[in-house]
């Protein structure tokens, strides 16, 4: 280029403050915002560590297998709510899972083409109820259905089995886990509905083509194409079960030590802390607290890499393993 | 006749019930009878003719208020192979399939007509669209073998469905990819991935899949515009040979495909039945002009 | 075809019975779950419909709790405190996040693209218990008391993810024609962000922002850490603790009078339809955006 082109003064006076100034402010503070987001990450993970640095001391790893909590004698254990949160997330995804496949089955292959917006309209619009109204909705409705129905019906039938053993009770582990299912079935439904949609066409032609009713053509071809997303919905509702405190403070009891019986209080990691973290009263119980947090987000960070590898791994590299809210609209 | 039979679907008495070879059939063991209504019901029809007969009579296709197809009446000997040709749009997809009822799976679209499969109406409502997919298969123009299923697997796919047996499924497996002559090429593979193949190979897996179930009629919906001329090739060759077991109906927008391998050409425009007749005639003496005008290369 | 070979029409070996019959057992159990879902959703709803109905009015949204139990008060402290920790929340993560989008869209090299991406989808997976207790340690131990503000700082933290991924995700929608457009009209990069891609993509960008806002406004967990203490009246001053609709729920939810839970389900019945009518609003902009950018 020639230097008479840059001293052309039409061309110079574009180059005026503003745009000299605008693409490097752009850049930088966008840059920025992007970094903050990336070191709030990292700084949560740093204070809860150290928030919780007292009772990681005192305890050690032992804490994770201690199946005590006790604030008098300041003696403190995970045990009971890994338990709890384990105990819960298990039966709300046994529950959720074959649910949300059969709905997005239901939502991609069978209903009529004018149901489908509405119903899946109306199938999302549980994942925007707030927590805290399905635990009120909980404490009040489901808890009493289940103490009075649910509950001695299991009983009477399955009473022998441990975990069906004890007094009915409105707040248990398994009206948890049933407030936790309605959580994560929207979640694990969305996700695989969008798998399911990936699906190519040709395939289910080809299916049909040989003679497949449509039942059989989801079992030979949209289901095992499908899989790893479908694991991956799976997991990330595991991820939303095992976060989820209100609801599960509101109706899970709160008691702090492992029972065998279903029908049980007991608590969970989330739901303790929103129970007692403010205002715990000894030096060790809100670190005790902290460090429960940590094992949290240990377990929700684990598994939503886990959920992202599954998922790309089984070559849905494009697709966003938690769907933003606007691909759910 | 007992009226509350007409709600059964038709099934069929087969006194034969084994798996039949085209060699066994050959042998000439007698076909099964047909009756609608309950198992050995009232009534029984027994089928007239050779196997393997395309009728259409009078068929129009929409789609919703698009009338693609406009009351076509053509025949599709057994035996043949008759190709279909025309411009894009001429409705000639559409009209192949409405054959195998795969039409009606759009929303929105609908068929009206009999479809005639040696004197049995396709379209008969108590006919059950799964068995009208048994007795007529289709190839699509992209191959599309199952990706999450092995060779094999894909083979067998359609037989798995009605239950066979593994010993079964092995044999019909082998002999339909020996039928669509890619035996040699994966016989050390068969447990391999089916989109492990090259595009010819793929194809000729879709179509050894598609002859896996025992169809009578094949459909082939431009089956080898996705190939390169060599693999084209080897399936025109195919369809040479496969026409003794199948009726075999072509979609093709390539003339001269059409000239190599049908028997039989069909002209389509605007969703009409132009012409049809012997191959040669119609490519050096058609009848109507704007086939001539069409097999010309004046448009299209 | 030979003759005298199976006219395998209707040839079945007799199953052909028995698969229809599983399609129609598959097909009837889809349709009630899909209806099962259908009809917790229509309970819940009904539920706080109906019970919380009776107690809401006039007086019920304009007047403030009552203290230490007494229910004749009402939720305006409740509904003012969620509406100022929201809309800081939301004065913070909006410009954020959508900074953030905008740099893994406009700037970013493909590999830092993956990692922000990926701190964001982490970011979305940290249970909101955790935020409050990092705000927590953050703010409220070094104040030495709770604040709305405090909480403001963690549903800021939630929203972020929320906001720049739905950002990215119709940034990227923007036609790139448009974009080499401006260039070729020798425009600064930063104009052309600024006065093209923005507005084309602000029905979007609102729609993100407003279901981010919905998401958040029924969060919970933070504000038990961070803003569950308050004087009573109605209070403005967000470096103090403010009331707010959620904690309001949930304490009254936790109590043993009913009239608290009447109570309870009248301000839910408030929460419901204001994250209902943000869900709307949300979703009309959405289409609206579509049909603006030709999708």
């Amino acid at each position: 280029m020639e230097a008479g082109a840059l001293s052309d003064p039409v061309l110079r006076a574009r180059r005026n403050l503003p745009d000299r100034i605008g693409d490097p402010l752009l850049r930088g503070l966008s840059g920025l915002a992007a970094a903050l987001a990336v070191v709030v990450l990292v700084a949560i993970a740093y204070e809860v560590a150290h928030l919780a640095w007292p009772a990681i001391s005192k305890f050690g790893i032992g804490f994770l297998t201690t199946n005590d909590w006790n604030p008098v004698t300041e003696r403190f254990g995970a045990a009971p709510f890994i338990y709890g949160t384990v105990v819960t997330s298990t039966i709300a995804l046994l529950f959720a899972a074959p649910l949300s496949i059969a709905i997005s089955i239901y939502l991609t292959e069978l209903a009529p083409a004018r149901l489908r917006r509405p119903v899946a309209t109306l199938v999302d619009m549980l994942a925007a109820i707030p927590s805290v109204i399905l635990g009120l909705w909980g404490i009040l409705v489901l808890g009493p259905f289940m103490n009075d129905t649910i509950e001695p019906a299991l009983k009477s039938v399955f009473g022998f089995l441990p975990i069906f053993s004890g007094d009915p009770s409105a707040f248990s582990y398994l009206t948890a886990a049933l407030i936790l299912t309605i959580m994560t079935t929207p979640i694990i439904t969305s996700v695989t509905r969008e798998v399911f949609e990936t699906v190519p066409g040709d395939l289910k032609e080809a299916s049909y083509a040989l003679g497949a009713t449509r039942w059989e053509m989801v079992r030979q071809v949209v289901l095992p194409y499908s899989r790893a997303g479908i694991v991956g919905a799976v997991i990330l509702g595991l991820g939303r079960a095992i976060g989820e405190a209100i609801a599960v403070a509101q109706v899970i009891g709160g008691a702090s030590v492992i029972h065998a019986s279903l029908f049980h209080t007991g608590s969970t990691m989330a739901a303790q802390i929103a129970a007692q973290f403010q205002g715990a009263p000894g030096a060790l119980q809100q670190p005790a607290l902290a460090y429960l947090g940590l094992i949290l987000l240990a377990f929700a960070l684990i598994v939503n890499v886990v959920a992202r590898l599954i998922v790309q791994r089984g070559g849905f590299k494009d697709t966003d393993i938690t769907p933003t809210e606007v691909e759910a609209l | 006749m007992d009226s509350s039979h007409l709600n059964e679907t038709a099934t069929v008495t087969d006194p034969n019930p084994e798996s039949r070879t085209s060699s066994e059939a050959a042998a000439g063991r007698p076909g099964p009878t047909i009756s609608f209504g309950a198992e050995g019901g009232a009534k029984s029809l027994k089928p007239a003719r050779e196997d393997g007969n395309v009728k259409l009579e009078e068929l129009h296709a929409y789609y919703g208020s698009n009338h693609a197809v406009r009351g076509v009446s053509l025949g599709f000997p057994a035996g043949k192979v008759t190709a279909i040709i025309g411009p894009s749009g001429c409705g000639k997809s559409t009209m192949v399939r409405c054959i195998n009822r795969m039409h009606e799976e759009i929303p929105g679209a609908r068929a009206e007509g009999k479809v005639m499969l040696d004197e049995i109406d396709l379209y008969d409502p108590r006919i059950d669209i799964v068995a009208v997919r048994r007795s007529v298969g289709m190839v699509f123009q992209k191959p599309n073998p199952f990706p999450t299923m092995s060779v094999i697997d894909n083979v067998t796919a359609g037989l798995r469905l009605t239950g066979a047996s593994r010993g079964e499924m092995d044999d019909r497996g082998r002999e339909a990819l020996v039928g669509a002559g890619l035996w040699d090429e994966v016989k050390d593979r068969l447990k391999g991935p089916g989109t492990g193949l090259s595009g010819g190979q793929q194809q000729r897996l879709c179509i050894a899949r598609a002859l896996a179930v025992n169809p009578e009629v094949m459909l082939m919906d431009e089956p080898c515009s996705a190939l390169d001329p060599v693999a084209t090739l080897k399936i025109e060759e195919l369809i040479g040979e496969l026409k003794q077991r199948v009726t075999i109906v072509i979609v093709t927008h390539n003339m001269q495909q059409a000239a190599r391998v049908a028997d039989t050409t069909a002209f389509m425009l605007g969703g009409e039945l132009v012409e049809v007749g012997a191959t040669d005639k119609l490519f050096t003496n058609p009848d109507d002009d704007r086939t001539e005008q069409y097999v010309t290369g004046k448009f299209g | 075809m030979s003759p005298g070979e199976s006219h395998a029409l209707m040839l079945d070996r007799g199953n052909l019975k028995r698969r229809n019959r599983v399609n129609r057992l598959v097909t009837v159990s889809s349709t009630i779950a899909a209806l099962f879902a259908v009809a917790v959703l229509l309970i819940v709803v009904g539920s706080v419909l109906s019970k919380g109905i009776g107690a809401l009015s006039i007086h019920f949204l304009t007047t403030p709790t009552g203290l230490f139990g007494d229910t004749s008060g009402g939720i305006s402290n409740a509904i003012v405190g969620t509406v100022i920790i929201v809309a800081i929340a939301a004065a913070m993560a909006i410009p954020v996040g959508l900074l953030v989008a905008i740099y893994t869209t406009e700037f970013a090299p493909t590999r830092i693209g993956h990692v922000v991406r990926f701190a964001l989808d982490l970011l979305n997976g940290v249970p909101t218990i955790i935020t409050g207790i990092f705000v927590y340690g953050l703010i409220v131990i070094p104040q030495k008391h709770q604040s709305g503000f405090a909480a403001s700082v963690a549903l800021a933290i939630i929203m972020l993810p929320i906001v720049a991924r739905t950002a990215q995700e119709v940034l990227t929608l923007v036609p790139a024609t448009l974009k080499e457009a401006a260039h070729a009209l020798g425009i600064a990069r930063w104009r052309t962000t600024v006065r093209v891609t923005l507005p084309t993509a602000a029905g979007g960008l609102m729609t993100g922002a407003l279901l981010a806002v919905a998401r958040v406004a029924g969060e919970t967990a933070p504000l038990i850490l961070l803003c569950s203490i308050f004087a009573p009246g109605v209070l403005t001053e967000p470096s103090e603790g403010l009331a707010s609709i959620p904690i309001f729920i949930f304490q009254s939810s936790e109590s043993p009078s009913p009239e608290a839970h009447t109570q309870a389900w009248a301000a839910a019945l408030v929460l419901i339809a204001f994250v209902l009518v943000l869900n709307i609003v949300a979703r009309a902009f959405y289409a609206r955006s579509r049909k603006r950018m030709g999708a």
